[in-house]
């Protein structure tokens, strides 16, 4: 047991928690500012998954990891765009919408996997990671924290851009009004369909960068599936966070430690069935939930659809 | 299909005598769901000619295979079963305002508990009152394994969808744990559990390989319908979804209520694993997941938690699937498509909704 506990494998046991957390981290921060704005964002699953697909397209066809992260985007706003009109613009129910596009989402992208990819299931090269000088040098902590993506290093400063935005600026709290009241907001003059709509498009552009990064950097390869509940994981994030970003950043990385966890008892050998394995993140979240779930709080009109002069 | 000569029949019986008015309510229903089916099978098939398949020969086999071969149509009644039992929980839950996401996890869970229990209960008692007893023990499974969720909405105010998504991950590990290693049937290599012989099986339908477990779905979701709709405690459900706050004042005990929604919506969840197994599988194998649950939530919602209207939604999910299985292995599309075209169906039949609605209201105004 002594080499499980090693310098090489702690660090790589937290470098791969930082990169298991990153599209959780995406994906809760997207999925909150939905939340905020009153949108319960089921479909997020979906986007990911587009931006999975498209951001490995774009990022194997073109040779650029950053050309690959702005077409995963573009694949989860295209999602995104399809949630604002349908459950922004007219209303429809936000549960339904979500659950068939995200099944849309599935299907697609597996159909077009299958034409494309899999004969060949292609790789891209790791990608390169940018190194922080000095601070990548402290034992354990520097490999696992700071020779990541740069990508990484700016999914967290979106951390403290988001709190920015919610705390000190006219569009954070005009989301909370549409989230909470609405009716109050549209009185003020300011059009709640509007706000909502930048919320739902920037969640999408969230999730699927996400996305992008899992299959781009977190796996190197696209697979149907390939989320496997990631972006529902990102709703549980949102709503344990209260509406404060740090605590999804904070939750995020819980997260990945399971997942992390999960993979490196794989790689040790121990012995147990690979569907227990699986079982611990989703335990760990029943566990969250059972413990803080009493505090979680949601904004008081949402998943339900504004329509100016209803009652 | 009649679908071409249906907008010209209701255009004409303008002069309505009641019974004609019936009838044009009737018509209008149909026309709001064939027509925008058919809008979306095009869309649907613009993406097939996008990857290359001809739609019309995917959709021949759909409707071949689905609906008019003998064989298609039996198995496409069959699989009506387990879906009905999936849509009764979710109306008994949705309409006590209760989003039950989990119903894959309750679905898989309660196939494990009867694939264990029946061949085993068979052995020491007679056919009838094993399949009973396995009915109980997947439905009492499928109960417990909600107990989490409905607690903590009950007394904690947790947010069920959250929670019912997280129980579907772990039930359906859960679900291959057992598999593999507590029940599984050491006489195969294929890890699956000991196969119920065909004629311990619910028994078939007259000459037909149709399972009974169609005619017990059916009996259900109506009986859930009429409890939900006639009865005192489909009430007061009712009125725990339309306004929980205004529930407590009412005298309602909503805590229980929400956990007997939840027992009532995974138990029925569990009836359907078990339906699917004892009727028509006969047995679980490793990493069996039809993941009926996801589909058959929009259909409830689109059937406005109706009991009969979600029968309708739930055969045309079956010929789908059904029908979409055979031409995917004839035309070589990955099974998949199927997922794409249930849910262009969902959105279309969603805002063929809407645009109903939006039209009925600016005539009344």
């Amino acid at each position: 047991m002594s080499g499980l506990f090693s310098d090489v494998f702690l660090s790589a046991l937290l470098f791969g928690a930082i990169t298991a957390a990153i599209p959780l981290l995406l994906a809760g921060l997207g999925e909150q500012m939905s939340e905020k704005a009153g949108v319960l964002n089921i479909g997020i699953e979906g986007m990911m998954l587009a931006g999975a697909y498209l951001g490995f397209v774009g990022a194997f066809y073109s040779g650029s990891l950053w050309l690959g992260f702005l077409t995963g985007i573009a694949g989860g706003v295209a999602v995104a765009l399809i949630m604002a009109l349908l459950c922004v613009r007219i209303g429809l129910n936000q549960i339904v919408i979500g659950i068939a596009l995200t099944l849309g989402v599935e299907g697609l992208t597996a159909l077009l996997h299958h034409f494309q990819f899999s004969r060949s299931y292609p790789r891209l090269p790791a990608a390169d990671a940018t190194v922080i000088p000095l601070l990548s040098n402290i034992p354990v902590i520097g490999p696992a924290f700071f020779k990541h993506h740069m990508i990484v290093y700016l999914a967290v400063a979106l951390v403290f851009v988001m709190s920015y935005i919610y705390r000190r600026t006219q569009l954070g709290l005009n989301l909370q009004a549409a989230g909470d009241k609405p009716a109050a907001l549209d009185v003020a003059g300011i059009d709640v369909m509007k706000t909502r709509t930048i919320a739902v498009l920037t969640t999408g552009a969230l999730a699927g960068l996400g996305g992008a990064y899992l299959a781009n950097v977190g796996a190197g390869l696209f697979i149907p599936f390939i989320t496997n509940g990631a972006g529902f994981l990102g709703i549980v994030l949102a709503m344990l966070a209260r509406g404060r970003p740090v605590w999804v950043l904070v939750g995020a990385l819980v997260f990945g430690v399971c997942l992390s966890l999960t993979t490196a008892m794989q790689v040790a050998g121990i012995n147990m069935p690979t569907d227990i394995i699986q079982m611990l993140p989703f335990l760990a979240v029943m566990a969250m939930l059972v413990l803080f779930g009493r505090r979680a709080s949601l904004p008081a009109a949402l998943g339900i659809p504004y329509e100016r002069g209803a009652r | 299909m009649s679908i071409d000569t249906a907008p010209t029949v209701s255009a004409t019986a303008l002069d309505a005598t009641s019974g004609a008015a019936t009838r044009r309510a009737i018509l209008h229903r149909l026309l709001m769901t064939l027509g925008p089916i058919l809008i979306a099978l095009i869309i649907a098939g613009c993406i097939l000619l996008a990857v290359g398949v001809d739609p019309l020969a995917y959709y021949g086999y759909v409707l071949e295979k689905g609906l008019f071969s003998p064989l298609g149509i039996q198995q496409t009644l069959s699989r009506m079963a387990p879906l009905l039992f999936l849509a009764a929980g979710l109306i008994v839950a949705f309409r006590a305002g209760m989003w039950n996401l989990g119903g894959d996890g309750q679905f898989l869970l309660g196939a494990v508990a009867a694939a264990a229990s029946a061949p085993v209960l068979i052995q020491f008692m007679p056919g009838w009152l094993a399949l009973f007893c396995a009915f109980i023990i997947a439905t009492i499974v499928a109960m417990i394994w909600s107990l989490v969720p409905a607690l903590l909405r009950a007394y904690q105010g947790v947010n069920e969808i959250v929670t019912t998504l997280m129980m579907t991950f772990l039930g359906t590990s859960l679900a291959n744990v057992l598999v593999k290693l507590v029940f599984r049937d050491p006489g195969t290599t294929v890890p699956q559990t000991r196969t119920l012989p065909v004629e311990d099986r619910l028994p078939r339908l007259f000459d037909t390989t149709i399972t009974s477990g169609l005619v017990l779905g059916l009996i259900t979701i109506i009986i859930v319908h009429l409890v939900m709709t006639r009865t005192a405690f489909g009430l007061k459900l009712r009125i725990v979804g339309a306004n929980p706050r205004a529930a407590v004042h009412a005298g309602l005990n909503v805590s229980a209520l929400t956990i007997a929604v939840f027992a009532i919506s995974a138990g029925l969840a569990g009836l359907a694993g078990a339906v699917d197994i004892i009727g028509v599988q006969g047995n679980v194998r490793a990493d069996w997941n039809p993941a009926y649950g996801l589909a058959v939530i929009p259909a409830v919602f689109l059937a406005r938690m109706n009991g009969f209207a979600a029968i309708g939604f739930v055969f045309l999910l079956s010929v789908l699937s059904i029908g979409g299985e055979s031409a995917a292995r004839r035309l070589g599309v990955p099974n998949h498509f199927t997922l794409v075209l249930i849910s262009i169906v969902l959105i279309v039949l969603a805002l063929a909704e809407y645009v109903d609605h939006r039209y009925n209201q600016s005539r009344k105004a």
